[in-house]
Order: C-alpha cells, then sequence, then structure tokens
C-alpha cells in the first residue's frame, strides 16, 4: 500500500503530464502485477460498489474522533471530501504499517460486502487504528470510489506502454470493457507478444475536438470533409461477435440489457462486427430523436415497462464500422467504412432512414414509421465526398446548414476527413465537432453553495432567476465558467450579502448578473420556471448590469417556440 | 456582575475603564499593540503601547515617525487605574498577550498565537484569567498540525530534489515571521539563500534582535544574469508568486508554507508544486487546550471559525461568545499573509 500512496502523493503533487507519466512508470517498475491491477482499476475512476455505506462511515469517524455530528459536518463542509475528513478528524496514528494493495482489497475491504455493519464496523475501526494521515485518506478513497488526481486514462495508458514497451493503441483496447483487476489481466496487458483481444472488447473511442471559431484554412475545402449530425445521445459501439451481442457506451459501461430493441435489431447483424453510433430516443412520428431528457428516462433502470419501452423507443445511429468480418478495419479510410457499413446493414435487413434531397427537408416529410430496425444510418448532410445528398461548395452553405440544426434535434454538426482512418483518443485534425452557437440570456444570481473537491470552502455553485411578474424566479444552476479570481469575489460577495442559510445553501442579496450560455431548453412541470435547461453554464460576469437589466421568464419561453 | 473590561466598538477593542484600545482597526488616541502583523498594527494612532521585545520589527512597520511605547514582558503598567501586562504569545517575534486587570477581574487578549515550538521567538505562556479573548483562524477539528521538524525535513528533501533537477526552489511565506521561522528551521547547508526585499528587510530587524538566521542575499542585489540560481533556495511573500518578479529564476519549484496546507483541495486551488503545513497559530487541539489552560469562564472568540468554535465551547459549558472584529478572517490565504500582499502591493 505504501507504494501506491507514494504514488498517489507524487500524482497529487504535481500538475505537469510528464512528471506524472514519470510517476506512474516508476510504480508499475516495481509493483506486483496483483498491484498493479488493483491501482489501474482505482485510477482509471471504477470503483468498488456497494462495499460500505458512508452514513456508516460518518458515524464511525464521528464516534471514534469524539465529536458531535454537526460539528463534523462543518469539516466537511470546509473540505468537501469524505474520505479527506475523516482522515484528518481521526486521532493521529504517527506511522502507518505497509500492507500490500491486493491483500487490503481483497482480504479486508471485498468480504466487509457481505458483513453485518456491526462487524463492517469493527473491521474498520481496526484499520483506522493501523494507519497514518495520508494512508487513511487513501484508504478513505479506495472505499468511497472517485480518485480524482488528475491522471486520465490516457497518462495511464502512456505509462504502462512506455513501461512495457508496447504500442500506447494496444494498452488503451486492451483496458476497455470488462476486465478483472488481478495478476493474469495486468501480465496480459504488459505483454509485447500478446495477440488476441478479448471477445467482447469494444475498441477505444475516436473523439473529436470542438470546432471553436469554425472552419480555417487549416481544414481545406469543404469537398475534403464529410459532414454528419452531431447527436444529442449516447455514443456506444454495438459489438456483434460469436453470436453475442455487446452494447458499450463510451463511459465503458456494458448496457445491452437497457436497450433490448438495438440488441434484438444487432442479433441480425454479421458475426465479427463493430458498430460505432449514438443511442437516441427516437421519434417515428417525426422522425427524429426525442428530447435528450425522453431518453434519460430509459436510463438506471433496473426493469424496463412496456409503456417506457413504447413512449421511448432507443434507436441506433450508426456512422461508423470499425470491425468488418472479424477484422479491425479501423486503418480503412472514412469512406470505406461508410461504404461498407451501409453494406452490413443492407444485408442484415436492416432499413436505413431514408435520406431526402436537402438538409432542409431532411426527416420531415417521413411521416409513416417505416423502419423495421433499431438501427439506422443517420441521413448525411448533404456535403462533398459523401455517397448521398447534395454536395456543398463553401463553407458558408454548410455553416447555413449547420443553423438547422436544433430543428433535427441535433447539436452542430461534424466534420469528418474523409479518408481519415479511425483513430484512438482525441488527436486534433480528422474529426471536429462544431456545435451551434449556445442560447444565452442574463440572469440573477440568488442562492450560492459550497462547492467541492478543489472548490471546497468556495461558494462556488450558483442559482440563477428571472424575473416574472416582478418576482425572480430561479431557472437554472451552474457551477462554471469563472475564473478561480472572479469565483473568489463572488464568495466574497456571498459570504457579506448572506440573507438566509438553508443548510450548505445561502440565499443572498439579488445583485449580481451573469450571462449564461445553455444548450437546449425543455419545458419542465417540475420546475417552477416550467423550463429545464441543458448544460447551464456561465459565459460572463454582467458587471455592466443591474438586476433590474436581466432577462424576463418570458424571453426564455420565446426561444422555446422560435 | 461590573461592566467588562473591553468591549466591541467601531474603532476597535475598547476598554473604557482605561481609555485605550487593543489592536485598534481605526486611528485612536492611545492603542495597544499585541504584534506588528498589518491587520492588528495600523498606522494612524496618536500613541501606541507594545511588549519591548516587539520594537524593532513594529518599528520596522509603523515607520520612524509612528509614537511608539514599549513595556517589559511580565511588568504591569497602570492606565487610568487598569493594569496592562504583556505575555508572550508565541506567534511571531514580539507577538505578546495583553492583560488587562481591575478589581480582581482579569481578562486576556491573546492576539494571535501558536503553541509550536519557534526558534525565533518566545514561547507562549497560559494565563489564568475570567475572561480570554481568541483567535479562530484554524478552529475546526480537521486542523492538526504535524511537528515542525518533520515540516522542515519535507522542506529539505523538496529542495535537495530541485537541485538535483535543476531546478530553483521558491518558497512563499508571509515576510514577517513565517519566513524567519523557516530560515531557521532548515538546514542552510544545502545551498544559497535569497530572498524578496521584504523579507530581507525583517530578516534584519531579526537578527539586531539577536535571533539566529542564517546568512541571506537579497535578490535585487544579484545580476540575474550572473547567478546560478538553480541551486537555490528563495524567500518570498506568497503575492511574489507567478509575478515577473518571479520569472527571472528560470525553471522552478513553487511552494507554500501554511496552515492551510493541511487540506488538499486548498492546496491544488492554489497550483503549488507543493504545500507545507506549517502555522503560526493554533490548530483546534492546541486551541482547547489552551483555553483549558487559562481556566476561563468567559470565553470571547474573534476571526476565524468562531461561530464554531463558540458553539462547541458552549456545549463544553463554557460561556461563549463571538466578537466581531476587522482582524482577517477566513480567506484564501493566511490572514496576516493577505495584509501583507497588499503591502506589496502598495509598493
Amino acid at each position: 500500500m505504501n507504494d501506491f500512496c507514494n504514488l498517489y502523493w507524487r500524482l497529487d503533487a504535481t500538475t505537469k503530464t510528464t512528471e506524472k507519466v514519470a510517476a506512474l512508470k516508476d510504480y508499475f517498475e516495481v509493483a506486483q502485477p496483483s498491484n498493479a491491477a488493483w491501482a489501474i482499476y482505482f485510477l482509471v475512476g471504477r470503483r468498488i460498489k456497494r462495499l460500505v455505506g458512508t452514513k456508516l462511515l460518518r458515524q464511525w469517524a464521528i464516534e471514534k474522533a469524539e465529536l458531535t455530528t454537526w460539528l463534523f459536518e462543518e469539516c466537511y463542509d470546509r473540505v468537501g471530501d469524505l474520505a479527506e475528513t475523516i482522515s484528518l478528524v481521526l486521532p493521529p496514528n504517527e506511522s502507518g504499517e505497509d500492507i500490500a494493495l491486493q491483500d487490503l482489497i481483497e482480504q479486508h475491504l471485498l468480504p466487509l460486502r457481505s458483513a453485518e455493519s456491526e462487524q463492517q464496523r469493527s473491521k474498520i475501526l481496526e484499520l483506522w487504528q493501523r494507519f497514518d494521515q495520508r494512508q487513511l485518506f487513501v484508504l478513505g478513497k479506495l472505499m468511497t470510489g472517485g480518485f480524482r488526481v488528475g491522471v486520465s486514462k490516457k497518462l495511464i495508458t502512456r505509462a504502462l506502454a512506455q513501461h512495457a514497451h508496447i504500442d500506447p493503441a494496444t494498452i488503451a483496447h486492451r483496458l476497455m470493457g470488462d476486465w478483472e483487476p488481478d495478476a493474469d489481466f495486468y501480465n496480459l496487458l504488459v505483454d509485447p507478444n500478446e495477440q488476441e483481444t478479448a471477445f467482447s472488447k469494444p475498441y477505444p473511442f475516436f473523439l473529436a475536438n470542438p470546432l471553436k471559431d469554425g472552419p480555417d484554412l487549416t481544414l481545406g475545402q469543404p469537398q475534403d470533409w464529410i459532414a454528419e449530425w452531431k447527436w444529442d445521445g449516447i455514443r456506444a459501439q454495438v459489438i456483434r461477435r460469436g453470436g453475442e451481442t455487446f452494447i458499450w457506451s463510451r463511459g465503458e459501461e456494458l448496457v445491452t440489457e437497457q436497450f433490448p430493441e438495438v440488441a434484438t435489431s444487432a442479433a441480425s447483424l454479421p458475426d465479427g462486427t463493430v458498430l460505432d453510433g449514438e443511442l437516441l430516443g427516437w421519434d417515428d412520428a417525426e422522425s427524429k430523436p426525442l428530447e435528450f431528457s425522453q431518453l434519460q428516462r430509459r436510463l438506471g433502470r433496473k426493469k424496463l415497462g412496456k409503456k417506457l419501452l413504447s413512449e421511448v423507443p432507443v434507436v441506433l445511429l450508426a456512422f461508423d464500422l470499425i470491425e468488418h468480418d472479424g477484422e479491425d478495419i479501423r486503418s480503412l479510410s472514412l469512406t470505406q467504412r461508410q461504404e461498407r457499413l451501409t453494406e452490413v446493414i443492407q444485408q442484415a435487413s436492416i432499413t436505413p432512414a431514408k435520406p431526402n434531397q436537402s438538409a432542409g427537408e431532411l426527416f420531415r416529410t417521413e411521416k409513416e414509421p417505416t423502419r423495421t430496425s433499431s438501427i439506422l444510418i443517420p441521413p448525411a448532410v448533404a456535403t462533398g465526398g459523401r455517397v448521398q445528398g447534395d454536395r456543398v461548395q463553401t463553407w458558408k452553405e454548410l455553416e447555413a446548414i449547420r443553423e438547422d440544426a436544433r430543428e433535427f434535434r441535433a447539436e452542430g454538426l461534424m466534420l469528418k476527413r474523409h479518408d481519415s482512418a479511425y483513430q484512438v483518443g482525441r488527436p486534433v485534425g480528422d474529426w471536429w465537432k462544431w456545435k451551434v452557437d449556445p442560447y444565452t440570456i442574463d440572469a440573477v444570481m440568488i442562492y450560492a453553495q459550497r462547492g467541492h473537491g478543489r472548490r471546497a470552502s468556495l461558494y462556488s455553485d450558483y442559482t440563477f432567476a428571472l424575473w416574472k411578474d416582478g418576482e425572480l424566479v430561479p431557472f437554472a444552476k451552474a457551477y462554471s465558467g469563472l475564473t478561480d479570481a472572479e469565483i473568489r469575489k463572488v464568495d466574497a460577495f456571498v459570504r457579506k450579502n448572506t440573507h438566509e442559510k438553508f443548510g450548505p445553501v445561502r440565499s443572498v442579496t439579488p445583485e449580481l448578473v451573469f450571462e449564461l450560455a445553455f444548450e437546449n431548453i425543455q419545458r419542465s412541470p417540475r420546475h417552477k420556471s416550467g423550463i429545464a435547461v441543458r448544460f447551464p453554464r456561465i459565459s460572463r460576469w454582467r458587471h455592466d448590469k443591474k438586476p433590474a437589466d436581466a432577462d424576463k421568464l418570458e424571453t426564455i419561453l420565446s426561444m422555446l417556440e422560435g | 456582575m461590573a461592566k467588562a473590561l473591553l468591549e466591541s466598538t467601531p474603532n476597535g477593542l475598547y476598554c473604557a475603564q482605561g481609555d485605550f484600545y487593543v489592536d485598534p482597526w481605526r486611528p485612536v488616541d492611545r492603542a495597544i499593540i499585541t504584534h506588528a502583523h498589518a491587520d492588528h498594527a495600523r498606522w494612524g494612532s496618536k500613541k501606541y503601547l507594545a511588549a519591548n521585545t516587539s520594537a524593532g520589527v513594529l518599528r520596522i512597520r509603523m515607520g520612524e515617525k509612528a509614537n511608539l511605547e514599549f513595556q517589559p514582558l511580565r511588568k504591569p503598567l497602570t492606565l487610568n487605574g487598569v493594569q496592562v501586562t504583556f505575555y508572550p504569545a508565541g506567534h511571531i517575534l514580539g507577538s505578546a498577550q495583553v492583560c488587562i486587570e481591575q478589581k480582581g477581574q482579569r481578562l486576556v487578549v491573546s492576539g494571535d498565537y501558536k503553541r509550536q515550538a519557534d526558534s525565533t521567538c518566545l514561547t507562549f505562556e497560559p494565563v489564568k484569567c475570567h475572561t480570554f479573548i481568541t483567535e479562530s483562524t484554524f478552529g475546526l477539528p480537521i486542523y492538526r498540525w504535524p511537528s515542525s521538524e518533520s515540516v522542515f525535513s519535507g522542506i529539505n528533501d523538496w529542495w535537495r530534489n530541485n537541485q538535483a533537477a535543476g531546478k530553483a526552489s521558491l518558497l512563499l511565506a508571509y515576510s514577517l515571521g513565517k519566513a524567519q521561522r523557516l530560515l531557521a528551521g532548515i538546514d542552510a547547508t544545502i545551498g544559497p539563500i535569497y530572498t524578496h526585499g521584504a523579507v530581507e528587510k525583517l530578516n534584519a530587524g531579526y537578527r539586531a534582535a539577536g535571533v539566529a538566521i542564517p546568512d541571506t542575499a537579497y535578490v535585487g542585489d544579484l545580476d540575474p544574469k550572473e547567478t546560478d540560481w538553480s541551486r537555490s533556495l528563495i524567500v518570498a511573500p506568497p503575492a511574489a508568486a507567478g509575478t515577473t518578479w518571479a520569472r527571472r529564476f528560470g525553471k522552478l519549484s513553487t511552494a507554500m508554507a501554511s496552515g492551510w496546507m493541511q487540506i488538499r483541495g486548498t492546496r491544488r486551488r492554489r497550483a503549488m508544486d507543493r504545500g507545507f503545513i506549517l502555522s503560526d497559530h493554533v490548530d483546534w487541539h492546541e486551541l482547547m487546550q489552551t483555553i483549558r489552560e487559562t481556566e476561563a469562564e468567559n470565553v470571547w472568540v474573534t476571526h476565524g471559525y468562531s461561530d464554531v468554535v463558540v458553539r462547541h465551547l458552549q456545549e463544553q459549558g463554557l460561556n461563549a461568545k463571538t466578537v466581531e472584529t476587522e482582524f482577517e478572517g477566513e480567506l484564501l490565504v493566511e490572514p496576516s499573509e493577505n495584509a501583507e500582499q497588499s503591502t506589496e502591493q502598495a509598493k
């Protein structure tokens, strides 16, 4: 455990990626495979589920530290992290003992899952006596999850690749999907001679970079690009191998059972097929996606009722083929892959949604639901290089098409170079996401709450309101978009202008005006304002505006209708 | 019950019986000063009285024109029938508690104080009293200081590692008190030590008072092109971080020494390479121990987590209350450091 703790604190102590990679590499050089496997498991953000309830951990820490509950909560409020708070309030031990990470987890922690709470309590109190503060912090993190230490999967991949002298793409692929954190897995992970990839494994996703200022000269001509709508759903890979189907979300969750209609359609795909696409709730009448909030109703459920399945049917809009006839075809060009994609889907008797003559007409005329499958080929946005649809000659034309994105419940356009290979991660150059400009509105801050983690102890989470009949009605929460210096200023304002405290939330004098940006507006009877906005964030602080200058709720409602 | 010996007024904590203020935040006729940090020793009052151990640094801070009078420690002085005595507070060189006594009632204003050993100032002496006025900067149980030896050895290791990596070591600490405590605690044989002007000025004050501090050189006296910074430790106030002033050192590792560094989120937010937990204030446990040792039945709690400390003390059966002051409260940097930043920037 000490090696792992040292790694953790080395990673925590630096913000530089080269130093982080060096720390990881040093760790992999000395760690036993069985310990390294667990270290990777936690560092990529996996967690042991249902180990010990955080409520119980709190309760035992309060008892052991001889604190009152309110005093512990004050501490937690200041620290913003439960594992850290507990490690700081427990009676200190001068030095902690060393124990193998694997032993700690497999012999001490995993058995807690099946233990009665009284047994859990005595075991945890015993563990707390064995470690010093820094170890206790790491132990707490192992139990509560969420090792946020500024290490991405990419950095771990890079460090492992350097350590094992293997191509990072191979490591990335081996780290995908489901695996058990044991020595066998680790040895396979770093084995330069191993060829086989596991049966159910998805490929690392190819991700796009935002095209913030629109197409520039470096992009060349529109004819070199394929434009697609950028959908607001769940990115997923559908795998058909050996007569079995696996649906993996981009978050690497196996979600096959959550989307039975897609899984059923996938059964008619030939073995050795991997599709990349977007899962979306589908409106058959309109032939376009349902609002994201509808898709959300389908998520995180143990059982899917018939009613929900018929109200929110889900489809996969498949836009790429990355395995064909059991062969990894990621190095082929996008045009070639999409030709094969069309073939595969047609052969599987899957009807692609019919594209229409122009971008403005897409979907709209499709009234009668004709589809027989839940896997569709998304109709192309008219552009050069693409097989179907009109060609556009200039970026300006494409920009005009992009403005229609919201009509199709899309967030904008994807631009993909027609000869691009399917790469790993988010390399710059071949795939871009070109979102429509967000909606913006000026709103007044009325509540503030302390942040967590890096922002613990600062009032950094705010609730914003708009005017309605002379009253301020809350409509959105946002906690990003300000600089650290601005947050400090708002924090000072909140402290000096608090009206009431409700637990961690303070109501403040409605005085500060901010411009909020958001992606989408949906009606929501659950909210007092009657609306819900998607991805709200602060775009700037309007020092120049007084609360009376903020927008009315009507303004946002008119956007909804418009 | 007789009128309390001290009350909170718009000008500061005031003793009506003796007609004087303690650490007033606006100019008054007579101010008694606990220590030389800017939020306690403010300009503009007609007469100041402080412990004679603070004479050197207070003069540096207040300037030649201020009317300063000094009194030996533990030697009572009577002002309008009220007895005033200074006792060491252990915060920085010359910091003192002010004991105010009349008709058998005794009240102690502790100013800022700490209980950890510090070779640059006298150790805090608990004074038994009826009413104890305490700060609460770190008044939460999460604050528990590691031993200063372990902190200094951590700093020495960091410095050596930076040397090995060819990087200069920039250590940020408040220029009055913390900087000198650090200098006296680290291993000065590791390499050359350079200082920011604000630190160097106070080093001179400390040396003049007979405090042992290793040799340092003022950065401004060195030719930036001729100097190899990579082996050196540079001590500067927090405001120096990320400024053009700091750019001259080339490859750099930056660390901060402060009690706030106990919390990981604060450490990360400051975007420091390292955070060393070293404070000139008491942690929670020392705060509670000190209150017990004073045997005070009334505890007035000032700047910091006063609401939390008051509620906790009330649960312990003490007569505790919050006293609003303009001493710097919950800030991102150590309160005294913040005051320092503004004076640095004013220059």
